[in-house]
């Protein structure tokens, strides 16, 4: 109902406005002449009339606001919350979510304004989701809406030669919201589960909305990572690895939509880096044991990924996958060329990897300089307790 | 000759004015403007909204790049301009040192480049 407000009054604050107007009319009148027979659409242009209603009453104040007003108002108009009101819904709800991305806004205001207008959380739960203050997040939102409104950032669905280009900032917020949740990089608690849950929720609204390969592929990653957060942690919070993991205790379900997503994204042939990253974790969903992971897949992957969007840390993971199909010696050599070139040299995971394989070749020394690194690092608590568990086993 | 005049000033000094000095400010640079024009100076000038409007784009391999925010980062920022036609630079120093905003921000006074005459490819 805000998106579709939104469009229709052509401004964030003035449909929140309406919007609550409206609510506020239909307790009043609810109760007493009966639940409408289309509550939404009643909802909708009760807010419309009375946001219209407002800006004629202060128009005797300011002359461009009547100007808005018969505008918003042509004389005759067919409503334009009445017919394919299903469809309009759906439209927007994709414009919202495509304005809220838009490039040309910060990231960390894309990241909130999406949060609080597209998933309706509140200042308070977004501040607390990224561990920061609530005047924090008002104050991105408050200067998101500005841009929107100063910029004249338009409030549409891009065309379909756009559609590539303006899709990937929107899958991108929705991934750092699942990442912030299900990996949160700082604080107590390994996961936020409920930001991971918001993403998903996101992730399936613009599925339904809008298929396309790489929606489908940010959708299975989602699910697939998902499917593991049982396993994930011990009753205390501990952190349990990949190879450690009870797979029992994996969700099937998600593994399963997870993984035919991923095969329909694949069979399009125009798929991305969400779906890529997707089909690995894919192919160790579908392992029943570490040993049974196909490796030699997994790299072959991580070859397509180098290439699709090259960057250090697929280097990392890459690394990682070659350690298990050809062993820690390969994996450290390529681990080593990494950190020498310098930009993974203040990434935890870098380090720890490295540890993890100098110790299973017995090169203790070296894996006690290495977890010290990631140790020092690392501002995940859960992370750090593992860390230090290392370490401890190294001496024993 | 052509000169761009490019007015820079301090966003945060600008916020801080209240209404009846911002007021005041805007009404200089429009009697100033209004000169310009009559003297047959002004070619075109406007005041643009805050840098946090500002967008960057790029394109590089064919691909188009978007980011929120001006090119750089500075204390002093683009807030307006004037496109104004002079005899030579001494001219047009004269008519940027008129305008307000030189006497709390700074303007940037650039010759035009005129790309469609012929002797530019003579002469680079």
């Amino acid at each position: 109902m805000l998106a579709t407000l939104i469009r229709l009054l052509g401004d964030f604050d003035r449909a929140e406005e309406a919007l609550n107007d409206a609510f506020v009319a239909a307790l009043e009148r609810w109760p007493t002449e009966g639940v409408p027979a289309q509550p939404r659409q009643w909802l909708v242009s009760t807010g419309r009339f009375k946001m219209i209603d407002r800006m004629r009453r202060s128009a005797r104040f300011d002359a461009s606001l009547a100007e808005i007003a018969e505008r918003l108002a042509p004389a005759g108009a067919p409503d334009p919350a009445g017919a394919n009101e299903e469809d309009g819904v759906a439209d927007d709800r994709l414009r919202l979510v495509f304005t809220c991305c838009h490039p040309a806004l910060p990231a960390d205001g894309q990241l909130a304004l999406t949060l609080r207008e597209v998933c309706g959380l509140t200042t308070e739960e977004i501040a607390r989701a990224f561990l920061t203050t609530a005047p924090t997040i008002a104050q991105r939102i408050v200067r998101a809406k500005a841009k929107i409104r100063d910029a004249k950032i338009p409030y549409e669905v891009p065309t379909h030669a756009d559609l590539p280009a303006r899709l990937d900032p929107v899958l991108h917020v929705v991934y750092l919201v699942f990442n912030e949740g299900y990996f949160a990089s700082t604080g107590e608690s390994l996961t936020r589960l409920d930001l991971a849950d918001e993403a998903i929720r996101l992730g399936r609204l613009l599925h339904e909305l809008l298929p396309e390969p790489e929606v489908s592929g940010l959708l299975a990653l989602m699910l697939l990572h998902h499917s593991r957060w049982r396993a994930r942690t011990t009753g205390d919070g501990e952190i349990v690895l990949l190879d450690h993991q009870d797979r029992a205790l994996w969700s099937r379900a998600e593994i399963d939509e997870g993984a035919a997503l991923v095969e329909a994204a694949l069979a399009s042939r125009r798929f991305g880096p969400f779906t890529l990253q997707a089909a690995i974790a894919a192919v160790h969903a579908e392992a029943r044991s570490a040993s049974e992971t196909d490796w030699r897949q997994i790299v072959g992957i991580y070859d397509v990924l180098m290439r699709a969007v090259p960057s250090p840390i697929v280097e990392l993971n890459r690394a990682v996958a070659v350690a298990m199909s050809d062993g820690p010696e390969a994996g450290l050599r390529l681990i080593d060329a990494l950190l020498a070139r310098g930009e993974l040299a203040d990434y935890p995971h870098a380090h720890s990897a490295k540890a993890d394989l100098c110790r299973r070749l017995g090169r203790t020394s070296e894996a006690r300089v290495a977890y010290e690194r990631a140790l020092a690092l690392s501002k995940q608590a859960a992370e750090r307790r593992f860390l230090e568990k290392r370490l401890r086993e190294l001496d024993g | 000759m052509k000169y761009l005049c490019l007015v820079y000033q301090d966003e945060k000094e600008l916020a801080s004015l209240s209404q009846r000095e911002l007021d005041q400010r805007v009404d200089e640079s429009l009697a100033v403007d209004e000169e310009l024009k009559r003297s047959g100076h002004r070619i075109a000038s406007d005041a643009l909204q805050p840098v946090a409007t500002a967008t960057t784009v790029r394109v590089r391999n064919g691909k188009l790049s978007i980011t929120d925010g001006p090119f750089a980062e500075t204390k002093e920022q683009l807030g307006g301009f004037w496109l104004i036609d002079a005899r030579d630079l001494n001219e047009a120093v004269q008519i940027a040192a008129r305008l307000p905003p030189a006497h709390f921000g700074s303007v940037e006074v650039r010759p035009v480049w005129d790309i469609r005459s012929q002797e530019r490819r003579a002469d680079r």
